[in-house]
């Protein structure tokens, strides 16, 4: 852990939680005074990682406990969401676009490859029966460098 | 944070407005508001219109897609409108953006269906 500021919540896996995750997050964010465009993007990576985390860690039990971490270090953020959940046997099969384990829920299948896309980097941990924690990190270009 | 859907139907077409936030919490107000319509009224073809959704996530997208395919399953046409950027780009990745068609606004959603229906 590097010295810069850092913010941690656990919250419930209950759907309600979702935007309660990413309003804190993006409110967090704000320090590094980010481009709406960019905040919105990190409201959607968190509602991708914590909506996992719900549904397919916890399997939509709302007894687990979701963690969600961010940290400042210069002008880059780390966001980090883990469970205690059922984990994934197959990350490279759950990060294929399109692909869904369950598709009876009417999932499109895209969480991953959206967060591939909006952050710079994903990182993801899981061991079935354990749990699963995602690192993503995105470099912020804030308002005042675009102006200047 | 929530979501509120508008449902108002111009003779077969059903435009479902949706204002505030469509995630995994809120997809299930959708879908069920939007399948009860399709199912009970005499609605061949929808428009969605987005103007005032501050923010989707891909269950967003899933419930979309359950809708545009069960709207093409009866025949019928789903048509989008309104979308913001943040919004936009969620189609653009997914590939939605090339099997729906998208308006600029509600009226010429409109418009684009009378020709088909």
């Amino acid at each position: 852990m590097s010295t810069g500021n850092f913010m941690k919540l656990s919250f419930a896996s209950r759907s309600e939680n979702e935007a309660f995750a990413r309003v804190a997050v993006a409110a967090f964010v704000t320090q590094m005074d980010p481009t709406l465009e960019l905040l919105n993007d990190i409201k959607t990576v968190v509602s991708e990682a914590v909506t996992n985390s719900i549904i397919h860690g916890y399997e939509n039990k709302p007894d687990g406990v979701v963690l969600l971490e961010a940290e400042i270090d210069g002008d880059t953020v780390t966001i980090t969401v883990a469970d205690e959940g059922r984990g994934i046997e197959d990350i490279d099969l759950a990060r294929q676009p399109l692909y869904t384990s369950r598709p009876e829920l009417e999932r499109s299948g895209m969480g991953f490859t959206i967060i591939e896309n909006f952050m710079d980097e994903l990182d993801v941990s899981s061991e079935p029966g354990k749990g699963t924690r995602l690192r993503m990190k995105k470099r912020i270009e804030s308002k005042k460098a675009l102006f200047n | 944070m929530s979501l509120q859907v508008e449902l108002e139907q111009h003779r077969n077409v059903l435009v479902v407005r949706l204002r505030g936030e469509l995630d995994h919490h809120t997809a299930d107000i959708v879908r069920f508001k939007m399948e009860d319509a399709i199912l009970r009224g005499r609605v061949e073809h929808v428009v969605l219109s987005l103007k005032d959704l501050q923010f989707m996530d891909s269950s967003g997208l899933g419930v979309i897609l359950g809708r545009y395919k069960l709207i093409k399953s009866r025949g019928g046409k789903m048509v989008v409108c309104d979308v913001h950027s943040g919004v936009k780009r969620l189609f653009e990745l997914s590939g939605l953006f090339k099997i729906i068609s998208f308006y600029e606004t509600e009226r010429s959603a409109l418009a684009g269906l009378e020709v088909v229906s």
